[in-house]
């Protein structure tokens, strides 16, 4: 990211001097300061709305209830994971998390995730098939309820912010299968060479 | 498909009426429990608005040169054969490293080409459905201390790439 960053203010600069649009560059400087602040807010309220709502989830158990039902379902995809090895219940609850959308309690729990698979690798500086398949699952995540998109869409003016929920569930359930597929190629192909 | 669409517009109101009454059926102080919540989004916020702020000095400062418009070409001339407006590749780019960089293109999207183009609404499912890789990889893998990763940062690209195909091939099917 540093060099990405330091990388493109430069060649902005550069342009801005080349092209005489140094008044306009100094004013973008301050112009981003507005707009950072601006997104901040509109997002603050967004976040903080969608926590409180799954505080109340979290406290209630249905967040419990949801993992129970999930489980036997992760450890059939998780098939070489021994039955009741703790690493089924911090993948639920991590994917859990994706889910309905709360990235930050998703990476502790992610986290905790990879420390419990860790437990069941021969060789520890070299990535296991299951953490691999946790991975891939994990960044090509299933999102039920996309929060923060349909919030920003209806801060800026959208008349029907909720169109983007069932684009973003099919084309995430699919890039979440498609990406399975494409690991088990790679894994028979790795086999091969 | 506009019953499904439709449809979906109960799913945050329903959701929201469950989580309260759930709740206050099992006994929790529905409304503590919410500001407890809420009051976490604070810091949460507090924390990205650096990288947010640096972002939006990036992308605003680049616009402002003329650089962007070049870019913008680039772009087009790859998009144009697929009827892609150009804005989404930004957004598809940025997606696998940075949440806050997202977002911030994102709104730049939004704001310039409007709430229900054809490039928000593109961008709108790929925030949506795909996820800040490089990051869940260098965080996950640096947790457990893992230097070998066989084929894994490939299939990664190669399934955030697939993803991001899919995501425009259905907004094109469903707009």
């Amino acid at each position: 990211m540093n060099t990405i960053w330091l990388l493109v203010m430069c060649i902005s600069v550069v342009f801005a001097v080349v092209n005489g649009r140094t008044e306009e560059f100094t004013k973008a400087m301050f112009e981003a300061g507005k707009a950072a602040v601006e997104i901040c807010l509109y997002l603050l309220g967004i976040v903080s709305l969608w926590l409180g709502l799954t505080k109340i989830l979290e406290e209630s158990g249905l967040m419990h209830k949801l993992s129970n039902f999930f489980r036997p379902a992760i450890a059939l995809v998780f098939g070489k994971i021994p039955k009741g090895h703790p690493a089924i219940t911090s993948i639920t609850l991590n994917l859990l998390a994706n889910f309905l959308g709360i990235g930050n309690a998703a990476t502790p729990l992610g986290i905790k995730a990879m420390e419990d698979l860790q437990t069941l690798n021969r060789r520890p500086d070299t990535v296991t098939f299951e953490m691999m398949l946790f991975i891939v699952i994990n960044t090509s995540s299933i999102q039920l309820i996309p929060f923060t998109v349909i919030g920003l869409l209806a801060s800026y003016g959208s008349s029907n912010p909720n169109w983007i929920f069932l684009p973003t569930f099919i084309s995430t359930v699919i890039s979440s299968i498609t990406a399975v597929v494409i690991l088990v190629i790679f894994k028979r192909c790795y086999r091969i060479s | 498909m506009n019953a499904i669409t439709a449809a979906f517009q109960y799913v945050i109101p329903l959701f929201i009426l469950l989580t309260i009454v759930y709740g206050f059926a099992r006994g929790v102080s529905v409304y503590d429990s919410f500001v407890s919540g809420a009051k976490d989004g604070i810091g949460l916020i507090m924390g990205i608005f650096p990288y947010v702020l640096a972002i939006f000095l990036m992308v605003k400062t680049f616009q402002a040169s003329g650089a962007h418009e070049f870019v913008k070409r680039v772009f087009s001339s790859v998009a144009s054969p697929f009827n892609l407006p150009p804005e989404v590749f930004s957004v598809a780019l940025v997606k696998p490293f940075s949440n806050a960089a997202t977002l911030g293109i994102f709104t730049e999207v939004v704001k310039t080409t409007g709430p229900e183009s054809l490039a928000t609404l593109m961008s709108a499912v790929i925030m949506g459905s795909a996820e800040t890789t490089f990051y869940v990889l260098a965080v996950y893998l640096g947790a457990v201390g893992i230097k070998r990763t066989k084929y894994l940062i490939p299939v990664c690209v190669t399934a955030d790439i697939m993803g991001i195909i899919i995501a425009i091939i259905i907004v094109k099917l469903m707009s």
